[in-house]
């Protein structure tokens, strides 16, 4: 960073030196962090070989370019969620490096230079947070929420594959911001003056802009698809108060993502008018103030938590009930306590920077605000606890997981109160107390949610049971890791260790930064452990299918269908008149009916123009990222020509023939026929093959 | 504030302990039959009105705590300045004449100081945690901080917002003293300091001009006026060395001066490797004769 270097080639490869490849940087100068920072590099290389390798040994590009250009919602939820995967395996393997680093450098420099203990610190929370939350929750709302309404596709299946490759296009960027150049050390926050032009003029800023501003777009598009989804999709008969709480909490998280992603594409916007045209937003003179940056950035921010959050209460809400064999409790305190928190969770953004210098009477304003949001989730908890209470409560993985958030998302509610109150913020802001707040917050309030969800629906996506045992390994490091890692982090915020500190001069702290150290490598375990569980579980696949569709005793509609349901969905849209409709249906026996008649059925065509939208919008960034303008410009203007050809793309849909939606239903009738009905109790063994004992 | 945090700490606890007994005691049961009117009552009690009135509670409990503590008429105004990656500290003329320090903050014991905070460059955020919370600087702003120290005694700080590479190198000490002492400490402060009497001090004052030293750095009394980098009037003066990271020491000077940027990731002082390490220690011994 000190050394200029000159750019090779400036008119096409732009700011581009040798010097920004880690294996040049690490070659001259070997030490443990740039050997680190080239394995990473080289991990991700090796990564895309192979990949590359072995899609053309199994010929299989043909299948790989009818993913990438499909439309059908459940493809892009399932390709969401892979790239949620993948991305969730590099940020907790940062994180690890940072619990490392932290425990060796008290007192000692330790192994990572402080710039790379930095970028590791913004990279995993960009991450955790654009590329591995939102794909995540994005994904199983996308692929559930369709079924579960009883509607064939989203409202805009192109918009959604728009979405979805701008998204995918962003989380690429991230990974060659480890080959490529160097990532931002400014947070996952990148508040300017330190992220402008002035104290950070390298490419790191502006990966990160790129990046977020890519997944930021794709998720407003995302949201509005969602909403529109819900709102206008519902099969007959299902009413807003019919619909099942995953529904409820996706539509309060859509509206959410409308109105709060834009902010943040605002700030990241104005960020970049700063940094390439020399507008002085945020910057310290000539007018700038990066007040305005803290406040835009905390208004998208803070309804982000709940963007995170409230899909996975929605996810708890499906899994303790199906778990418990009961309905709901409470359903209606439920919508209206997820309402609530989407209202609320836009009048609290100001308590991120309580410190930074507004009067006492808006702080003490917000506070309140803040308290007040902690009521509604509140009562969610009791309505789960009174759904267990007198049920038949199964310890499946989802259920277990679900267990441990409802327990350990109490404390994480507590220390957010004393958050809350401005006096203790004062004392607790910015140190780790902090850091174990919000991921006390995160990690059961949201992964393992989606972790829940992610087991509870797989055998829906695949047709297949994931491997029960080593999912509750999995879960075991999973909630180890959590306590082992974050309790001692409470300690040591409130005995005074700041946050994103390289090293420590408190020899005092050293055993609860081992402590946590070792947590961090049983969180390690526990990703381990579901790579492992997906290996077992496909090397299983024939002992553990449930094509008949229902492993669960499932209540809603998404069970109805075959597993893995077929690319309509629904043959015959089902006709809802309660909350359960497919658990009352079965058994009043009026499901599973043969049709002596099936109608043909318009599917969304393949498109190649939203792909060619990700990719242009990759390109445009990475152009923008090293100054290559005529990439960037080539690149945008790719972008104006797919919208424009598009739009004169009249032939979006293809009909499946009425001939083969019947054999397809009567496949799986037969199938369904020849099933065995089983009792909960061997639910979790081969003899489930997706299809429920109903007698009572 | 400690009360009340050990409070919530206990109200938490028991909260959790009471929840997670209605948790087992939903898991186990299998009869004993709870209707749904009873149910929404439990969940309209537990869940909605009961926080409801606690939080309430703690909130009134707490608005006496949220008003700052006032700054009266005798505090002592004292100014600090966020820089990568140390701390700029000027002391008013109100108090008979303005003088600059850095990184080590001196205070009277049981007057109120009124810090006023900015930042040169980036944001950083002031923190004594062992004195008061933390308030955020900011380029552009000027925040208030008002504490008073009960106690004598050697508090350390912290910047508590990331500022770049050397952010964790980024301490301070403050020292609380005795009216009486602090009052002595504040008169040698306004006098500059001694000219160096060894002949090594005096050759390290020559290389410290001959180098440029200061157009970054100050010493009153001489011609370097610099204001780029920490003032060094009475360097001598402070415990610590590099903003609060490392024990005043002569091998610790020379260090510093030869190679900052290694010493200190990111900080704007150039290495200066070409410096014989005898001429360096020449400037170690000046800068040690700076009280």
């Amino acid at each position: 960073m000190q050394t200029a270097y000159s750019p090779i080639w400036p008119a096409v490869l732009g700011r581009f030196t040798w010097h920004d490849l880690p294996f040049v940087r690490a070659w001259e100068n070997p030490n443990a962090s740039e050997i680190i920072g080239a394995g990473a590099a080289s991990l991700v290389i090796i990564g895309f070989v192979i990949t590359v390798a072995l899609l053309t040994r199994y010929r299989r590009w043909g299948t790989l370019v009818e993913w990438v250009t499909s439309l059908d919602h459940k493809k892009i939820g399932i390709m969401y969620v892979a790239i949620a995967l993948v991305m969730l395996s590099r940020a907790v393997v940062e994180a690890v490096l940072m619990r490392m680093q932290q425990a060796a450098a008290i007192g000692d420099p330790g192994f990572l230079s402080s710039d790379h203990f930095s970028q590791l610190f913004s990279t995993h929370g960009s991450i955790m947070v654009f590329f591995m939350a939102m794909p995540f929750l994005t994904g199983v709302i996308n692929y559930v929420m369709p079924l579960q309404i009883g509607a064939r596709d989203m409202a805009f299946p192109w918009a959604n594959s728009v979405a979805l490759s701008l998204t995918g296009g962003g989380a690429i960027l991230m990974m060659v911001s480890l080959v490529v150049g160097r990532f931002s050390t400014g947070g996952w926050s990148g508040y300017p003056p330190y992220t402008g032009l002035a104290f950070s003029p390298d490419v790191g800023p502006d990966y990160w802009i790129w990046a977020v501003t890519l997944g930021s777009i794709g998720s407003t598009l995302g949201g509005i698809n969602i909403a529109c989804t819900i709102f206008k999709l519902r099969a007959p008969g299902m009413t807003y108060m019919r619909m099942p709480m995953f529904c409820w909490t996706s539509l309060c998280t859509s509206i959410l993502m409308i109105f709060a992603m834009p902010p943040l594409t605002v700030a990241t916007a104005l960020l970049a008018l700063d940094r390439y045209l020399g507008f002085h937003f945020f910057t310290n003179d000539l007018g700038g103030n990066m007040m305005n940056y803290a406040n835009l950035f905390w208004l998208f921010g803070h309804p982000e938590v709940y963007i995170l959050i409230l899909p996975a209460f929605g996810i708890y809400s499906e899994v303790v009930s199906t778990f418990s064999s009961k309905e709901l409790y409470g359903y209606v305190s439920l919508v209206l306590a997820t309402m609530a928190i989407a209202v609320l969770s836009f009048t609290v953004w100001v308590h991120h920077f309580f410190t930074m210098g507004q009067s006492a009477n808006i702080n003490t304003v917000f506070g309140i605000a803040t308290m007040t949001i902690g009521v509604p989730t509140g009562v969610k908890i009791y309505d789960w606890i009174w759904t267990m209470f007198r049920g038949e409560v199964r310890f499946s993985v989802p259920m277990l997981y679900s267990l441990a958030f409802m327990v350990t998302f109490v404390i994480g509610g507590f220390t957010g109160i004393i958050l809350a109150i401005p006096p203790l913020d004062y004392v607790f802001h910015n140190t780790l107390f902090l850091v174990a707040h919000f991921h006390n917050m995160l990690i059961p309030g949201l992964l393992y949610g989606l972790l829940a969800g992610y087991t509870y629906w797989f055998p829906k996506a695949f047709g297949v049971r994931l491997n029960e045992r080593w999912g509750r390994i999995a879960f075991a490091c999973w909630v180890i890791g959590f306590y082992l890692a974050f309790m001692p982090l409470y300690v040591l915020g409130a005995s005074g260790m700041a946050r994103r500190t390289s090293e420590i001069f408190e020899p005092d702290f050293r055993p609860w930064l081992y402590v946590a150290g070792a947590g961090a490598l049983v969180i390690l375990c526990a990703l381990a452990s579901l790579v492992v569980q997906l290996v077992v579980s496909i090397r299983e696949r024939d002992a553990n299918r449930v094509f008949a569709g229902d492993p669960w005793d499932g209540r809603s509609l998404e069970w109805s269908t075959s597993s893995p349901p077929p690319e309509y969905n629904f043959a015959v849209i089902p006709h809802v008149d309660g909350r359960d409709p497919f658990y009352d249906g079965k058994r009043d026996n009026g499901h599973y009916r043969r049709h002596a008649h099936y109608d043909a059925i318009s599917v969304p065509r393949n498109s190649v123009t939203s792909l060619s939208i990700g990719v242009a919008g990759l390109g445009a960034a990475f152009g923008l990222v090293w100054h290559m303008w005529w990439l960037a410009i080539i690149a945008v203007l790719g972008i104006v020509a797919a919208l424009i050809l598009r739009s004169f793309v009249r032939d979006t849909h293809r009909t499946i023939p009425a001939a083969e939606v019947a054999e397809t239903e009567h496949r799986w009738h037969d199938a369904l026929n020849a099933a065995t009905p089983i009792g909960r109790d061997v639910e979790f063994t081969p003899r489930n093959q997706g299809l429920a004992e109903t007698a009572a | 504030m400690r009360d009340l945090t050990l409070l919530m700490t206990a109200g938490g606890v028991l909260i959790f302990v009471i929840v997670a007994a209605l948790f087992t005691i939903a898991i186990r049961s299998r009869q004993g039959a709870i209707g749904h009117r009873g149910g929404m009552r439990l969940v309209l009690w537990a869940g909605a009105i009961v926080p409801t009135v606690v939080l309430a509670a703690l909130l009134i409990g707490t608005l006496p705590a949220m008003r700052p503590m006032k700054a009266d008429d005798r505090a002592l105004v004292v100014d600090v300045s966020g820089e990568q990656f140390w701390w700029r500290v000027g002391y008013r003329a109100a108090d008979g004449g303005a003088f600059a320090a850095a990184n080590e903050v001196r205070i009277p014991v049981g007057r109120t100081v009124d810090f006023r905070l900015s930042a040169g460059d980036v944001i950083h955020s002031f923190w004594i945690p062992g004195l008061a919370g933390k308030v955020d600087m900011i380029p552009g702003r000027t925040n208030r901080l008002v504490a008073r120290a009960t106690r004598a005694g050697r508090y350390r700080g912290q910047c508590a917002e990331f500022c770049g590479l050397s952010h964790a190198l980024m301490a301070f000490d403050v020292v609380a003293m005795e009216p009486a002492a602090f009052d002595r400490w504040l008169t040698e402060q306004r006098r500059p300091p001694p000219t160096p009497a060894t002949l090594v001090a005096q050759r390290g004052a020559r290389m410290f001009a001959d180098n440029g030293c200061g157009g970054c750095h100050a010493v009153a009394g001489t011609p370097a006026t610099g204001r780029i980098g920490p003032d060094f009037s009475h360097i001598a003066g402070r415990a610590t060395l590099g903003a609060g990271i490392m024990p005043m020491s002569t091998a610790n000077l020379v260090r510093f001066i030869r190679n900052a940027p290694a010493v200190k990731p990111g900080a704007r002082m150039p290495r200066y490797t070409h410096l014989a390490p005898a001429d360096a220690l020449a400037i170690a011994r000046y800068l040690e004769t700076l009280k």
